[in-house]
């Protein structure tokens, strides 16, 4: 950390210390729950200027995400992508990962909490323990693996899994030989060479104080024993999807070889999931788990992809939800592509069947019953809160709603009901990684806009051993570390051969390989192995640098090695991956590329990076109810923001939406949020502005806009954008739209409910047509919003009229989460719900004022027609025009047109471009309370942006040897960003501050006197020479 | 997306097909490369503004220069693509793999080498 950092946390702590009025907030939060929304949300708060103290009930971080073999839509490997954040987590200076550990009690009040943590003996003294795992080895007593889900064993002294964070051994005193036995044993402490096993150990309970305290306690899966029919406490093929998960991974109890459990271990042939369980069920949960269709689908994915045969997978569904971002594609391909297939029915019972097989007898969609045979039967098993985690909001002292779920209302989507103290994650609700990954961003800016004032008060400053000197003419000592990556890359590439191979090559004086070279302890090592063998460049075979560099270039510092100094090869995105039937030519292009790497990294130089200045202005583009949010957020955390909004008025779509589903009235709340924006001492609004130029970059952007009917222009200089650009509603051209007054669009029919109450009242029948404009060839995607919408203006038309008719004609419903109580609510109340098919869509008929509808019913399977009063169609959610913005701010769109983000799973806010951020419909289509919260995450990373004052710029600019440059002017006219300038003394000057570091000018320069630093010339030739 | 492609590509990482120099790309056929594939971002969506409209350039220079020595201007190519677009970029692998095949080893190392091999370079 800087000395400015130091200066203002010791000017806040002046502040804090006046001993006048209410004693000032701590600047230290508590985060309870080490999964992957508590891991977010730890990572933002320390980024940004808090200490945070994260709270884990077992031995290490990571939750359930760690467990997980692959994710969704993108297929990524789950410990591949969360690995990079358990170690970010693990070694950062300002979180103290407190693991086992649970809350006891509270007292105080918001901004001055103090917290009592029960810490349970874990017998191994974590400043010793080296991670090596004698202990575990030596241990003689066996227990199931919870990690595992009991389908392999562990010992009693153990470590959770292989990338566990902190990456400690514990001894579980319930298993334990010596604590059953009064004193035997001792294996451990015997062998231990580290001396780190301590039985006089006590319990501990050490008080904290915070300013806040973030729960995300996270999900338990359902046990479907509780279903008898479904045998899965006797049939050993039955198995939860999570322990499905175990058995694809690498890592899990079979090595990542798919098998079934039963005791012949054979390779099934036919799968079948079994979806809902545990969920959709008033004898179990009522409410929809949101995220098993999804992963039911990667499920049988992964496993037709494992299987080195054709593996026949089916899944058995009520109604398919795949209604997240790009989710409906992944559902096509499923289906269309890779052969999955997608029964619609009713399960009635699984029995036994010949050698540990299994009978599905199932009623179809018609109510006929059928039965058919797998081999393995996985139980989509739904998300609960554990009896642990109820108990904490208990203790917690605050609200759960009829499903044990934190309490939140729509418009503060991460305020539990206590003030000061924020819910996350699958704890608020059933939801995937990516939307619990943002909930935990959204809860760090609530903490942040309330304890602004105290940032960097509680933070320590990182010490860095001193800089090596390295000069470029040391002979360079190169040290070579080949990743296993589990089997991903030693599963198809030779990897043993290439670490002896790596041994070969010149200047190469260190080799070995690693299971996981991202893991901590390997980082422990690398460091170590630095110094041993006096190491002055590192290079890694492993992924990709996009994700990992970041991580070995920390640890680089952390030995004292400029982080320049290092070169990764990608051997496993670029090879074992992309050419896994091929595996002696991938282990040929491993070392083909390893090679190289080392022939770069042989001339690499160190580099200085100058501390980056940060404008700490926010420009938010968007005044609907997201850029309002994040505004608001921007404002509250301290820093001045600027609101631009297209039309003359604040408030977007939302200034159509009367009311939410749970009854929340709209207008109101926006009402309140426009007087609020527009009082906020912080923020600034451009009505009617127009985005026409955008240039800089992170920190420093500049934006031109033409303001107001007058159009006058004006430059706004800022250091972060948000961008929330909104959606609109897809303008049917289908079922006679147009035609008819009462062919109303759902926002439409709002107003008019709105508007003319007693009118509607008098409709005798209505009927709903679902994905108008989505989920057909010219727009794939899902709109998410409609199914819930159709059912919330159901309900209100019964509430209307209880007689009248309402039918809605759906092709899946798709009310995820809660959502599901008030579809259930709707066909109590008799609102008729008919399934269409794509292919044979309803007919609207128009008879001067006449409407009918005519569909096919599903049981009876032929058409029938009917009058109605009035046909509302779910028109699609689409994004807005943003072609021009999207081009000039640089930043990608999908074929929809809705903007990406840097990662689908972890980066959900962020832009690939540093600076830039993303949220509401601009994002995909999403309910306000999820606009909300994605504003207010897009606002917690911008903020944290803003708030780190001490970030650097890159080293990797270009540079001009003046001796031999002929000022002939090719830089400067070649630059994209108008950087470089002839000087007096009649040379090209870059200035390293606001070049890029794309090389343009260093490749037209005539002289060739232009280099760019880590991309020099003889480092790409390096590796071109070297090719072959 | 795991997309297989013919294991004969080796990659070369750079901040920006801008910076990819003529000098470059003769060097890879000049060490034995039998094509080379410069890979940018969509036109009009370059990271860096305008790199790879500079690179387009280069690589049709490369072309003209290749037509003349005799190696064929076809070995070389430029692509715009997305980083959306990993199918496009395997199709692209198997599409120049196969224009190899079909045109033979370059004549550089017709005498020495008997692999095929190609390089591509990759904006970071």
């Amino acid at each position: 950390m800087s000395k400015e950092k130091e200066k203002a946390a010791q000017d806040q702590s002046r502040k804090g210390g006046n001993g006048k009025g209410a004693a000032a907030p701590v600047g230290a939060v508590m985060v309870v729950g080490g999964g992957v929304a508590g891991i977010q949300a730890s990572l933002d708060l320390a980024n940004s200027g808090f200490y945070v103290h994260l709270v884990e009930a077992k031995p290490a971080i990571g939750g359930v995400m760690a467990q997980l073999d692959k994710t969704f839509p993108t297929n990524d490997c789950s410990m591949c992508i969360l690995s990079p954040k358990l170690v970010e987590c693990g070694r950062h200076l300002n979180i103290e990962i407190l693991a086992p550990a649970e809350v006891q009690s509270i007292s105080g009040e918001p901004g001055n909490f103090k917290v009592q943590v029960a810490q349970p003996a874990r017998y191994i003294d974590l400043e010793k323990c080296i991670g090596c795992g004698l202990c575990a080895e030596k241990c003689p007593q066996k227990v199931p693996d919870e990690f595992n889900q009991g389908l392999a064993m562990r010992k009693s002294a153990y470590v959770l899994y292989p990338q566990a964070v902190p990456q400690k051994y514990a001894i579980e005193k319930e298993t334990c030989i010596y604590f059953r036995k009064g004193g035997k044993c001792k294996a451990c402490e015997k062998f231990c060479p580290a001396d780190a096993v301590d039985f006089e150990q006590k319990d501990q309970v050490r008080e904290l104080e915070v300013g806040a305290v973030i729960m995300t306690p996270g999900f338990q899966t359902f046990d479907p024993a509780k279903y008898s029919s479904y045998h899965y406490a006797q049939f050993p093929n039955v198995v939860t999807s999570l322990e499905f998960e175990r058995i694809l991974s690498a890592s899990g109890p079979f090595a990542g070889h798919l098998v079934r459990p039963s005791k012949d271990r054979k390779e099934p042939k036919k799968i079948a999931w079994l979806q809902c369980v545990g969920s959709r069920d008033v004898k179990t949960h009522s409410y929809c788990s949101a995220v098993c269709c999804m992963y039911a689908i990667k499920e049988a994915v992964i496993a037709k992809e494992h299987a080195p045969y054709d593996l026949d997978v089916a899944i058995f569904f009520m109604d398919m939800r795949t209604f997240g971002k790009d989710f409906e594609q992944y559902y096509n391909r499923a289906k269309d592509e890779q052969g999955v297939r997608f029964i619609r029915s009713r399960i009635h019972t699984i029995d036994a069947a010949p050698n540990d097989d299994l009978l599905i007898t199932y009623l179809d969609e018609s109510g006929e019953k059928k039965s058919e045979i797998f081999d393995m039967v996985v139980m989509s098993v739904g998300m609960e809160v554990s009896r642990k985690a109820k108990q904490l909001a208990q203790t917690l002292g605050v609200d759960i709603n009829q499903h044990d779920f934190v309490n939140t209302t729509p418009f503060a989507p991460v305020d539990a009901s206590k003030p000061g103290i924020y819910a996350c994650g699958a704890m608020q609700g059933p939801k995937d990684i990516p939307e619990s990954v943002m909930q935990a961003s959204a809860a760090a800016g609530a903490v942040s806009a309330t304890l602004g004032e105290v940032r960097w008060t509680k933070t320590k400053v990182r010490e860095t051993p001193p800089q090596k000197d390295i000069r470029p003419e040391d002979q360079p000592r190169i040290g070579v570390f080949v990743c296993n990556c589990g089997i991903n890359i030693g599963g198809i590439v030779d990897v043993p051969g290439l670490r002896d191979y790596a041994a070969s090559l010149p200047n190469v004086v260190y080799t070995t390989d690693n299971l996981f070279t991202c893991s901590q302890d390997t980082q422990g090592q690398i460091t170590k192995i630095i110094e041993e063998e006096n190491l002055n460049r590192v290079v890694v075979a492993a992924c990709t640098p996009i994700t990992h560099e970041a991580l070995f270039r920390e640890t680089m510092i952390d030995a004292g090695l400029n982080k320049y100094l290092f070169e990764m090869a990608n051997i496993r995105n670029q090879d074992s991956w992309v050419h896994m039937k091929e595996p002696e030519k991938a282990t040929e292009k491993a070392k083909d590329l390893l090679r190289m790497a080392v022939a770069r990294a042989s001339l690499l130089k160190p580099l200085v990076e100058k501390p980056l200045t940060i404008n700490q202005r926010a420009l938010v583009i968007g005044g609907g109810v997201a850029g309002m949010n994040a505004a608001l957020n921007l404002g509250d955390q301290g820093f001045e923001t600027i609101i631009l909004e297209k039309e003359d008025q604040l408030g977007g779509n939302a200034r159509r939406v009367h009311h939410t589903i749970e009854g929340q009235e709209v207008q109101g709340y926006l009402e309140d949020l426009i007087e609020k924006v527009g009082n906020h001492p912080k923020l600034q609004i451009l009505t009617g502005a127009l985005v026409v130029g955008f240039s800089g970059y992170k920190g420093n952007f500049t934006t031109e806009v033409l303001v107001g009917p007058a159009m006058y222009e004006r430059k706004i200089d800022h250091g972060v954008t948000v961008v929330a650009t909104g959606g609109r509603e897809y303008r049917p051209r289908e079922f006679s739209y147009g035609e008819h007054p009462r062919i109303m669009t759902q926002l439409e029919l709002g107003d008019f409910l709105h508007e003319h109450p007693e009118e509607a009242a008098k409709w005798q029948r209505v009927t709903f047509i679902q994905c108008v404009g989505s989920r057909n060839k010219e727009n794939p995607n899902c709109s998410r919003i409609c199914c819930q919408g159709a059912v919330k203006y159901a309900l209100q038309l019964k509430g209307l009229n209880p007689e009248m008719d309402v039918m809605t004609l759906y092709r899946d419903m798709r009310t995820y989460g809660f959502l599901e109580d008030y579809y259930r609510e709707s066909r109590e109340k008799g609102v008729l719900f008919s399934r269409y098919k794509l292919e044979d869509p309803p007919q609207v008929e128009v008879d001067g004022d006449q409407l009918s509808v005519t569909f096919v019913d599903h049981v009876l399977e032929r058409p029938i027609k009917m009058p109605v009063d009035a046909v509302i169609l779910s028109a699609a959610a689409l994004p807005n025009d943003t072609e021009e913005l999207a081009s000039l701010v640089k930043i990608p769109r999908n074929a929809a047109g809705f903007f990406i983000e840097a990662h689908a799973k972890l980066r959900p806010v962020d832009f690939a471009s540093e600076g830039i951020f993303l949220c509401g419909m601009a994002h995909s289509p999403k309910l306000i309370s999820e606009s909300i919260a994605q504003s207010m995450a897009a606002a917690s990373r911008a903020g944290a942006f803003l708030a780190d004052t001490t970030q650097t710029i890159s080293g990797v600019t270009a540079y001009v040897s003046p001796e031999r440059c002929a000022a002939c002017l090719v830089c400067v006219r070649s630059c994209p960003y108008h950087v470089p300038q002839i000087t007096g003394d009649n040379v090209s000057e870059i200035n390293p501050a606001l070049c890029q570091g794309c090389g343009t000018c260093a490749s037209e320069c005539p002289a060739e006197v232009i280099q760019v630093s880590h991309f020099e010339d003889d480092q790409i030739a390096a590796k071109i020479k070297t090719l072959y | 997306m795991r997309l297989q492609y013919p294991p004969n590509v080796r990659i070369i990482e750079v901040p920006c097909t801008g910076k990819v120099d003529i000098n470059h790309l003769l060097m890879a056929f000049e060490v034995g490369a039998d094509g080379v594939i410069v890979v940018g971002c969509l036109e009009g969506d370059c990271h860096y503004m305008a790199g790879n409209l500079h690179a387009k350039k280069r690589v049709s220079r490369v072309k003209g220069i290749l037509d003349r020595v005799g190696l064929g201007g076809e070995r070389v190519g430029m692509y715009n693509l997305s980083s959306g677009m990993g199918g496009r970029f395997a199709e692209i692998v198997r599409e120049m793999t196969e224009k190899i095949m079909e045109l033979g080893p370059s004549p550089i190392r017709k005498a020495t080498g008997t692999a095929l091999k190609a390089a591509g370079e990759v904006a970071a």
